[in-house]
């Protein structure tokens, strides 16, 4: 069956439909695998063999590759997807599956491994970090491959015995949109018969024919044991072969292992495996026409390495061979790829069996870089030199070491006949998803061919998104971008201010613009470099004002629909009639299920577009002389200024090495530098009727509300819109207070509207603070400069003790690039406010260490004496253990510091020494002045002419101040696979404070459901609901005893969260804070999140509580219960998000029996937390270390 | 003892209905309340505004499913493809309750709609009669809080949507009011020339609360109580003789004593929800046994010769009767409290 889908659609569909069990866990890029066989599994849909599959969700892959490993050993056909260091998660038990020769095929989107940086995107790393455990790899190199490879793999694992890691591109084919050809479920039944799944069936462990496997062995017999495979690995490639040949006589589709393709007497040869030789065989074919005399060797099986195919494939008349690779082993002779074919040559020269060429390797492509015909002809021209390098890069400039070869990246060998589109949009304008859409129309229609391909950048709020697609007559096989367009979108006008959209424009390209201008001034608005292209170039210029379309059709802000139609009459990719009449076919098929109004709106907007689309004249010269918008505003470090900016403006892959940190190291508070400007509506302050509470800023996720006091005199030189009221506190007469919007950073979510309390009488919806649409940027601009000009305000002038006082200090984690209105970042910002000067943060990886850490820039900033919070990630699985790892250092640091500075009492005097050591570090007042001490010290130190004790002192003198150690992360982490690591720190004892933003479900993956996801909520992995309840984390932690736990809603009662963060980073023990963070996974109008907030507390199914443990010291009862009695039922809160309301819609009677079951469980832990918190102090657990009992 | 009944012209095997309420949201709820002993059951009333909300929702989830997807590499999209089943609508689960509840039951089953505007309630109401709905009372609970809108334009859309739904039904039916009308008989007068087979009084009107808390208007729903039904008995009253349609009395019936009181004033039947919430569904049998021995001991026959007794007679000047009582009442406060008006 023709279909369009992703690669990993095509390579799930097989293996679903192959295999009883998946064990699953979500990571990019392979998540989509697990999701759609959950969803299937969902639906009911049966397997090949008429049973359907069991998928189960595991809490870190090394869950899943045990879970695995267990079926297997029980004999069910068991499969898993994963990547990146998911695969290396598995890796202990590769080996026993392997060991235990068990059929199993994992599918994996191959993806770069966290090094000096995460990376999600594609390349070898983690598989050729698993060829040596024992597992066979195949690989494919499209989504059409990802399908057929999964079968055929699926066979031979059955065969073999040899358990299978098939895998193909991350992105490049897991994400690619391209017509695949569907294997009915009787072509996989005839492929893999039953008779192999019994086989397999009788190799389980049963107690009716009991032995034992996995035993422990000795020296006597181990190494014996482990050759006893080897007949087992040697017949794989032709049973691999056989494989494939039985699945051509089937489909009609021939694959082998290695594939030859070009002059069968090349002289220059590449070896490559992946999307990649889709590459290098369309640039072979290209230069041969082209006279020359080269040829590619495509590898499918890469273990176990097929010598004789490898050396049967590469022509005698080669006279040298560049193996690519996609991967990078630092400090080894040669990447894998190449030296296993380097090996296989010399051995067959060295036994006379062939004359031996020239072998150099190349390593490509790493983490999805770009791959291209003009990379492939380099490679070739470097072949033809006398002295190619012997080792080389392409796609890159290494200034450093220079190993990158120079190519042409203008070559354009793509079939004239294909249609290539590109569409610049923003996330939140439908345009990615308008385009998957378009492609499955014009895939539908028989004799066509459609790609698609979608860049996205670093960003979950205000993004951009770059949308590549081909069509065309011939199957399109073309694994890179687009470079050369014939149509060409740009569907925001913010977008063409900042990034040349014509950069793939050729003559007579057609260019469509989304503009919020009339359509007279339309070409007048551009940046003059692009109507000095527009008009170079000759381009058809068209434009809509698409957002009014939309509008007028009741469409909010999406433009998808009415843009589409637009792409469709004047790209003439079909004939307009029946594009149009697809279109509508497909919104009937789309929104069918939402209801006839939401299917005719669409249709009425498409209507609607056709009318208001207009071609725009162009004139013979430029007018005006607007420029384009830099990337980096403002005075900025070198650094920034070329570097970061370079990422900003999308031309990152230009950047050469030397420019590039060694160590993965970056400067702090770059976020800044932005600003995006990405909402048309933002804050306004009415100082008029604004109480100066500091709602507001407390719980601005983005950091744009900043508030000062100062002297009356500090308004001399304000620009005349700079607003400013009386201070409202006794004892400052005279004293003014602002409250600044950053315009330019603000993202309009609103939730500081939500969380004013000010409504003044007669103003309707009104707060003291609005939503107001953008005034003129440049006043803007001028008021936040000057605002910066004031001061900000002394520490120790500020009641830390109330949300009030919190705004007056500096937020060091500021404009992140997070969700607009995200409910994660306001903690995150309170912490840099009350300890950010002195904190260290270990940040699970998640939605923080994205926002966080994600480049081109970070919202993790310093203050003015260039301190602030250190932040680093380390893995997602680890958080808690390094964030241990950095108390640790710290103490060792303090006691080492503490230590010289009493041998070094003689030279600095009893009162600094006694000073120091004695101080206490707990309130903001101490700690300032243990600041200044140190300070004095190190210059003392400085003055005291060195030596080993003076010199070890100094280089540790700061611990002489008290670190705060934050683990952040998210309820991924902390209650799925960071959990036992979190456990174990927090039964440490030592000084750490975990924060967990719990937003109940994987949300930088895509809402996979986790531990915490509430009983009843459909989240991925969770169809049908979740079917339990979620753990209580906080009891957990308060049966140690001598844990600090908070339970917090900023939503419901921001004073008990300012509290709770306060007593947490105070005790002088292990801390842990449960946050509610409100999430678009969640299904609410983001807006009203922190409404949220307060539901989830007045309903019970989140109370706010504290354990402190200070209080059990002191004889008192430490369990602190500061929500009020649940006064709302649970089906309150349920009823306002969409993550409750899918499952009453799906399946209503399920979703009230959960909600039974919740409400139960939501009383019966009211009335122990009731209990609890009534209980004598005698009946908690008192802490042996330092309290009698 | 005879009890039976006769209400829009259907025979009642007794005067006590089940109003609409929460118990008769499923097929089972009907089914015991029919137990329970009651003449007939209204159905729970089907919202205009759920049916309309519902779509709204309907449209607001499809966007909050598009909102965020396809804007991130890691997450091309946040919730799972549930079901592509349509979305069963409110009112097409009301249908199929009524097509249900209608046959598992061998009392009349009465449906409710409730709404202010005529909106697509024509066409609603027949499918409601081919479902099998024996009668239809409908619900208009209006606030007028557009100060532009007249007492004559309130009443007259009152008066529209009655004909209109009278004119493409053959069902009897009956409209549920609020007592709020400068003269509520002459009002309820023309209703029944509109076509209405009888009037249910009254609709409460349910004001909201406010918490001081979170400085909110609350909505507040709750059950009524004895003292209610004053105001609605005191028009059933007068209007006994007056109105040539069934009254059914609804509001603060708690015990026996309560269905009698509403009786002896003049209603045809007897309604209630909150005594069956706060009691369960079967204490209908207790308040029909009440009203049994009541008659029983008073030496009636039937409860036809005890309804309207205490109605205000056809001969009267019914102003002047209202009157006299309020006089009576005011004399009977002072001596206990002192004088209350000045």
């Amino acid at each position: 069956m023709r279909t369009i889908i992703d690669g990993n659609e095509a390579a799930a569909s097989a293996a679903y439909r192959l295999n009883e069990l998946c064990s699953i866990y979500p990571i990019t890029p392979s998540s989509t695998m697990a999701e759609l066989a959950d969803e299937w599994s969902a639906q009911g849909r049966p397997n090949v063999y008429g049973m359907i599959p069991t998928v189960v969700e595991m809490q870190s892959e090394g869950g899943a590759a045990g879970a695995l490993h267990g079926a297997l050993q029980g004999g069910a056909l068991s499969t898993t997807f994963t990547a990146s260091q998911g695969l290396l998660l598995m890796i202990p038990n590769m080996y026993k599956i392997a060991g235990e020769l068990t059929s199993t095929v994992f599918h994996v989107a191959a993806r770069s491994l966290a090094a000096q940086g995460l990376s999600i995107y594609g390349d070898h790393q983690d598989v050729m970090a698993v060829r040596q455990t024992g597992f066979a790899l195949l690989c494919s190199a499209s989504p059409q491959e990802a399908h057929d490879l999964a079968a055929i793999s699926q066979l031979a694992t059955l065969t073999s015995r040899i358990p299978f890691v098939h895998f193909f591109d991350g992105f490049r084919t897991s994400h690619e949109v391209n017509v695949v050809d569907l294997l009915s479920d009787d072509q996989l039944r005839d492929l893999v018969p039953e008779e192999l799944i019994r086989a397999h069936r009788r190799r389980a462990l049963s107690p009716e024919h009991p032995y034992i496997r996995g035993t422990a062995q000795n020296p006597d017999t181990y190494f014996q044991s482990r050759e006893t495979v080897n007949p087992f690995y040697a017949a794989v490639p032709g049973l691999v072969t056989e494989a494939m040949e039985k699945f051509a006589e089937l489909t009609g589709r021939r694959y082998e292992l290695v594939e030859y393709h070009g002059d069968p007497e090349a002289e220059r040869v590449v070896v490559v495996m992946g999307s990649g030789a889709q590459t290098v065989v369309k640039t072979v074919d290209y230069l041969n026409a082209q006279g020359a005399k080269v040829g590619v060797v495509q590898l499918r099986l890469y273990r176990p390495f097929p010598v004789e195919q490898i050396l049967a494939a590469i022509p005698a008349t080669a006279r040298v061979v560049a193996v690519l690779d996609r991967t990078k082993e630092p400090g080894s002779g040669g990447e894998p790829l190449f030296l296993d074919v380097t090996a296989a040559l010399g051995e067959a020269a060295a036994t006379g069996r062939r004359a031996m060429p020239l072998v150099v390797g190349g390593r490509y492509g790493l983490s999805s870089k770009e791959f291209t015909p003009g990379m492939v002809a380099g490679i070739f021209d470097e072949l033809a030199l006398p002295q190619p390098r012997p080792r080389f890069t392409i796609g890159i400039n290494d200034d450093v070491t220079h190993t990158s070869l120079p190519y042409d990246p203008t070559l354009d060998i793509e079939d004239p006949a294909t249609v290539s589109a590109v569409f610049y949009g923003l996330g939140s304008d439908g345009t990615v998803g308008a385009n998957k859409n378009t492609i499955k129309i014009i895939g539908e229609v028989p004799g066509t061919y459609a790609q698609g391909y979608f860049v996205y950048d670093s960003k979950k709020s205000g993004s951009r998104t770059v949308s590549h697609l081909r069509f065309g007559p011939k199957p399109i096989e073309a694994p890179y971008l687009i470079n050369s367009a014939s149509f060409i979108a740009c569907h925001a006008w913010s977008v063409l201010e900042r990034v040349d959209v014509l950069e793939f424009a050729r003559p007579g390209t057609v260019l469509l613009i989304n503009t919020p201008y009339p359509i007279d001034e339309v070409f007048a608005r551009l940046p003059e470099p692009m109507q000095a292209k527009i008009i170079d170039l000759g381009i058809e210029l068209w434009a809509i004002d698409a957002n009014l379309v939309a509008r007028k059709a009741g469409m909010g802000r999406r433009t998808n629909t009415v843009l589409q139609t637009c792409f469709f009459a004047i790209s003439k990719v079909l004939p307009a009639e029946q594009a149009i009449k697809q279109v509508k076919k497909a919104i009937r098929k789309t929104y069918a299920r939402k209801g006839a109004d939401v299917v005719a709106k669409n249709e009425a907007a498409v209507d609607a577009s056709l009318a208001d689309l207009h071609r725009i004249e162009v004139p013979a010269a430029p007018v005006g002389d607007q420029p384009m918008i830099p990337p980096v505003i403002g005075a900025a470090s070198q650094f920034v200024s070329t570097v970061t900016a370079s990422m900003l403006a999308g031309t990152g892959d230009q950047l050469p090495v030397s420019a590039l940190p060694v160590d993965g190291t970056y400067p702090s508070g770059t976020t800044k530098y932005e600003k995006r400007n990405i909402s048309d509506i933002i804050a306004e302050w009415d100082p008029e009727a604004c109480i100066q509470c500091g709602n507001c800023a407390f719980v601005c996720p983005h950091a744009v509300l900043r508030a000062k006091y100062y002297a009356g005199s500090a308004l001399d030189g304000a620009p005349e819109c700079f607003q400013s009221a009386p201070l409202n506190a006794a004892g400052f007469p005279g004293s003014r207070y602002t409250l600044q919007v950053y315009a330019e950073d603000c993202t309009g979510c609103g939730l500081c509207v939500e969380a004013c309390p000010v409504k003044p009488i007669g103003g309707g919806n009104r707060r003291a603070i609005n939503l107001a649409p953008v005034l003129e940027r440049t006043k803007e601009k001028e008021n936040v400069a000057f605002f910066e000009t004031i001061p900000v305000n002394r520490r120790s002038r500020v009641d830390f003790a109330n949300v009030r006082g919190t705004q007056f200090l500096e937020p060091l984690f500021e404009f992140s690039g997070a969700c607009s209105g995200c409910g994660e970042t306001p903690y995150l910002k309170l912490l840099t406010q009350l300890f950010g000067g002195r904190a260290t943060v270990a940040n699970a990886t998640g939605c923080s260490s994205i926002y966080g850490g994600n480049l081109p820039t970070t919202p993790w900033s310093s203050n003015k004496y260039g301190r602030g919070p250190a932040w680093s990630n380390s893995l997602f699985e680890d958080n808690a253990e390094f964030g241990l790892g950095l108390r640790l250092a710290a103490d060792l640091h303090t006691e080492t510091a503490r230590r010289r500075l009493a041998e070094l009492r003689p030279e600095l005097g009893d009162a600094t020494v006694d000073a120091i050591l004695g101080a206490p570090q707990q309130y903001e007042s101490e700690l300032s002045q243990q600041r200044a001490r140190v300070d004095a010290l190190k210059a003392l130190l400085d003055t005291m002419g060195g030596g080993p004790r003076v010199d070890d002192l100094r280089s540790v003198a700061d611990h002489l101040l008290r670190r705060s150690v934050w683990i952040v992360g998210g309820d991924g982490w902390a209650y799925d696979i960071g959990s036992a690591g979190v456990d174990h720190v927090l039964a440490s004892g030592r000084d750490v404070n975990i924060l967990v933003m719990d937003t109940e479900v994987y949300s930088n993956t895509g809402g996979q459901a986790s531990k915490s996801t509430p009983l009843g909520a459909v989240a991925k992995f969770a169809s049908g609901g979740k079917m339990t309840g979620k753990k209580d984390v906080a009891m957990q932690a308060v049966s140690y005893g001598n844990v600090y736990v908070a339970r917090v809603a900023m939503g419901a009662d921001p004073q008990q969260t300012l509290k709770a963060f306060r007593e947490a980073e105070a005790y002088d023990g292990p801390s842990l804070i449960l946050a509610y963070s409100h999430c678009i996974a969640h299904g609410i109008d983001m807006r009203k999140g922190l409404d949220q907030q307060y539901r989830a507390v007045a309903s019970g199914h989140w109370p706010l509580m504290r354990y402190n443990p200070v209080l059990r010291m002191s004889g008192r009862n430490p369990f602190l219960l500061d929500s009020p009695r649940p006064r709302i039922p649970l089906k309150e809160y349920h009823d306002k998000e969409l993550r409750f309301r899918m499952l009453a819609n799906s399946d209503p009677e399920a979703a009230e029996r959960f909600l039974e079951f919740g409400q139960d469980a939501v009383n019966r832990r009211w009335a122990e937390y009731e209990e609890m918190a009534t209980r004598g102090a005698e009946r908690f657990a008192a802490d042996a270390t330092r309290s009698d009992r | 003892m005879n009890l039976r009944t006769t209400y829009l012209g259907l025979p009642l095997r007794n005067p006590l209905v089940a109003s609409a309420g929460p118990l008769s949201q499923t097929v089972d709820g009907v089914k015991g309340l029919a137990d329970g002993g009651v003449g007939a059951v209204v159905l729970y009333s089907l919202f205009e505004e759920q049916v309309r909300a519902q779509l709204e929702q309907a449209e607001r989830d499809a966007l909050l499913e598009e909102e965020h997807a396809d804007l991130f590499a890691e997450a091309t999209s946040y919730f799972p493809s549930v079901s592509a089943e349509p979305v069963e609508t409110v009112a097409v689960k009301y249908l199929s309750l009524v097509e249900k509840a209608s046959r598992a039951i061998d009392v009349p089953l009465i449906a409710s709609l409730n709404g202010s505007s005529l909106g697509s309630w024509v066409q609603f109401a027949r499918q409601l009669e081919e479902a099998g709905a024996a009668a239809l009372e409908l619900n208009i609970y209006f606030m007028p809080g557009d100060t532009s809108l007249a007492g004559p334009d309130v009443e007259q859309r009152h008066i529209d949507i009655v004909a209109a739904v009278k004119q493409n039904i053959s069902i009897p039916v009956a409209v549920k009011l609020a007592p709020y009308f400068s003269s509520f008989g002459s009002f309820a007068l023309r209703l029944v020339e509109a076509g209405a087979d009888g009037v249910v009084l009254f609709n409460r009107f349910l004001q909201p609360d406010v918490d001081v808390e979170r400085v909110e208007v609350v909505p507040g729903v709750e059950l009524s109580n004895p003292s209610e039904a004053r105001l609605p008995r005191t028009w059933i009253a007068a209007l006994r003789h007056r109105l040539p349609v069934s009254i059914a009395a609804t509001s603060g019936v708690e015990t026996a004593d309560d269905v009698v009181a509403y009786l002896l004033a003049g209603a045809d039947v007897v309604m209630t929800t909150s005594a069956l919430v706060r009691h369960g569904r079967d204490y209908s049998r207790v308040l029909l046994d009440g009203l049994d021995t009541w008659l029983t001991r008073k030496g009636f026959a039937s409860v036809d010769s005890a309804r309207g007794l205490l109605a205000v007679p056809a001969d009267a000047d019914a102003a002047g009767y209202q009157r006299a009582g309020y006089v009576t009442a005011l004399e009977k406060a002072k001596s206990r409290y002192g004088s209350l008006v000045g």
